[in-house]
């Protein structure tokens, strides 16, 4: 599915490929300026744009005042008057203020203007947890927006993937959210082709295939997941994982086509369930193939706890692990 | 600054010609006709929603003289008809708006009174006080990003918005920045039914500037030689590259909210008849008379037409037709959409 333009590739962690990606946009396009706190001097708090300011300028790597829901408005009119901002939110937790301006402007310029303006514009931010980040500095936000018409969702695992995706979401002409799950961020390496690529928003990826059960994941806990089918590869079970990588839209086809072969679905997401992402391809796949299902579908997600703590049990009681993944999925199989 | 004294009959020009002040006094007829014919489609039943800004006229008439048409981008609110006008939008387009209709720039989307032209310079807005200040901040710095000189930004909002954290977020980040931006504050005295000494301790708006390290001006928004020489200042700072410029006009706000209130819930007929003695429209007129700049017989002509002008683009914006039901599915993205993939 990617467009390759080279064969050649660089192994890269999840958060180099954020950089390398952020720097050859803004080494492409005048138009693109990056924006948010602490992205200039500090580099951001990931050293995402280390030494940045120093060869693209102040004027294109803009330390803003901490004010969220003003980074994204400004970025929402920088991108209205023919600028290609990237905005920042440090932590996905950080962007409750700025709710209005991503739900209720971003999305919505070109519809409420019936096309005449477009708000081009990529909001990336960090999510998620297992980092020992307690309330305010471990939340997936992924469905709070994912309801909103207007807004496109991209939540990439791996850094060949990351980097595809954010050129995609760079390039298109509508508001994307861009969530990086931090964990990944040092945690998974990978190969990254050379060269300008992207992958189109909206496009799952089988990253293990398999015949007996569909498990259905996206970031940190997709990794997971790889890891928990491996486990049952060994005990003679065979599980396929797919890796949604966009969330709005969503591939509705490779999912069905997954579940039609496996007769089994398995969704499971860090986000809480109630409401969650999960909810929604459970509903799509019971209004789109519930007789070609052979066991209910199952949803393994966060509980229904405001955050994860501090406090090492109250952030493990949250996170599902790889065995308590490879649990779910073995017992599914067994159905 | 000399000033224009709407009681004594004294007339400082700004350099305004004589053409330029009756097309001020144009405009607010016409805003005054246009609101008048509003109220009335709604109370006839042909429209579902008005809203004036009676009491506003002399501001905006005068603040839109400042804009530079083609250069400058303008970032309004809802209660900015005056302005629309000034920067040039046809009483048609106006009432395509009210009427929803298909050829309406947001294509019968929005309500009434929330414009938008790409043509014109004039930026889309939601209802969602102050959120447009952000995007107009972002315009000024990509204004300045691009070296675009002679061009600026002009925002402006009432009272009301004063005390969202978006306005504050804006004007501290073109302050920051020294970005072509002037934020018009129309201060009419009431957000819907809450008065100013229920929004703030501190009633004089302008004073605040001082706070973001940007210059701060109070004027009398009844008067629109006055507002015009002062918003001229701050958008001639912003075209200069000089930074931005905080600039409040008193005036105050004759109707209801909105066609959808009743403000002697919250404030008497007698107090807004007190209020009407300063009417800006009658008093601009007086003073153009006095001065000799419109006679008796002109200033009749002048109404026929701006009431034939707003019966012409009634009709036929009322002739149209709505948008169609499939339109409802346009415009979510670039091109066809839907959030499943396939």
């Amino acid at each position: 599915m990617a467009v390759v333009s080279s064969t050649s590739s660089t192994v890269m962690n999840n958060v180099e490929a954020v950089r390398a990606t952020l720097y050859e946009a803004m080494k492409n396009d005048e138009r693109t300026v990056i924006l948010g706190e602490d992205v200039g001097a500090r580099g951001n708090v990931f050293l995402i744009t280390k030494d940045f300011i120093g060869e693209f300028g102040e004027r294109r790597v803009i330390d803003t005042p901490i004010a969220e829901a003003s980074i994204v408005g400004i970025a929402v009119g920088m991108a209205m008057e023919g600028l290609r901002p990237i905005a920042e939110i440090q932590f996905a937790d950080f962007i409750y203020p700025s709710f209005n301006q991503i739900v209720g402007e971003a999305a919505k310029i070109r519809y409420r203007s019936n096309g005449e303006y477009t708000c081009p514009l990529v909001i990336r931010t960090p999510y998620g947890g297992g980092v020992r980040g307690a309330l305010s500095h471990s939340v997936s936000i992924e469905a709070l927006f994912y309801h909103v018409p207007g807004l496109k969702i991209v939540a990439p695992a791996f850094p060949d993937d990351v980097k595809g995706l954010l050129n995609a979401a760079i390039d298109d002409p509508d508001p994307v959210l861009f969530l990086e799950h931090k964990k990944t961020y040092r945690l998974i390496k990978g190969e990254v082709p050379d060269g300008h690529y992207t992958i189109p928003l909206g496009k799952a990826n089988v990253r293990k295939a398999g015949t007996q059960l569909t498990v259905v994941s996206y970031g940190l806990y997709l990794h997971w997941a790889l890891e928990a089918a491996e486990r049952l590869t060994q005990e003679g079970l065979s599980v396929e994982v797919l890796d949604l990588r966009s969330i709005r839209p969503m591939d509705k086809t490779a999912i069905l086509n997954s579940v039609e072969k496996t007769r089994k679905l398995l969704i499971v997401h860090e986000d809480n369930k109630f409401g969650g992402i999960g909810a929604e391809i459970s509903a799509m796949v019971a209004e789109e193939a519930l007789f070609s299902l052979d066991a209910p579908i199952r949803r393994l997600c966060g509980p229904d706890v405001p955050s994860m703590g501090y406090a090492m049990p109250l952030e493990e009681e949250f996170m599902s692990s790889p065995a308590e993944m490879a649990d779910a999925m073995r017992a599914m199989v067994k159905f | 600054m000399a000033t224009t004294d709407l009681r004594t009959g004294s007339l400082e020009r700004h350099g305004l010609s004589d053409e330029q002040l009756r097309g001020m006094f144009r405009n607010m007829l016409l805003q005054r006709q246009l609101d008048n014919r509003g109220f009335q489609l709604n109370r006839q039943g042909k429209v579902p929603f008005a809203l004036g800004s009676e009491g506003h006229e002399a501001l905006q008439a005068g603040a839109a003289m400042a804009f530079h048409r083609g250069h400058d981008i303008l970032a309004p609110y809802y209660r900015d008809l005056g302005l629309c006008l000034g920067i040039g939008l046809s009483p048609f387009e106006i009432m395509l708006s009210i009427f929803a209709r298909a050829d309406d720039h947001n294509g019968g989307r929005q309500f009434p009174n929330h414009y938008s032209s790409k043509a014109a310079g004039l930026m889309s807005f939601s209802s969602i006080l102050a959120a447009h200040l952000p995007h107009a901040v972002g315009a000024a710095y990509a204004i300045k990003y691009r070296g675009e000189t002679g061009r600026a930004v002009l925002a402006t909002c009432g009272d009301g918005t004063t005390s969202e954290g978006e306005w504050h977020e804006s004007m501290n980040f073109a302050a920051v920045h020294k970005l072509p931006f002037v934020m018009l504050v129309e201060n009419n005295e009431w957000a819907i039914s809450t008065p100013l000494d229920k929004q703030m301790a501190q009633p004089e708006i302008w004073k605040r500037a001082a706070g973001y390290g940007m210059p701060g001006r109070r004027f009398n928004g009844f008067d629109p030689i006055q507002t015009y020489a002062a918003v001229k200042e701050a958008m001639d700072r912003a075209h200069a590259g000089e930074g931005p410029t905080l600039v409040e006009g008193t005036c105050y706000r004759y109707l209801a909210h909105s066609t959808d209130d009743n403000d002697l819930t919250y404030r008497t007929r007698e107090v807004v008849q007190e209020r009407r003695k300063d009417d800006p429209v009658p008093a601009f007129e007086a003073l153009l008379l006095e001065h000799g700049i419109v006679t008796a017989d002109g200033v009749a002509a002048m109404r026929q037409d701006v009431l034939r002008e707003t019966n012409e683009a009634t009709d036929a914006a009322e002739a149209l037709p709505y948008p169609e039901p499939a339109d409802l599915y346009k415009h979510v993205y670039e091109g066809a959409w839907e959030p499943w993939q396939s």
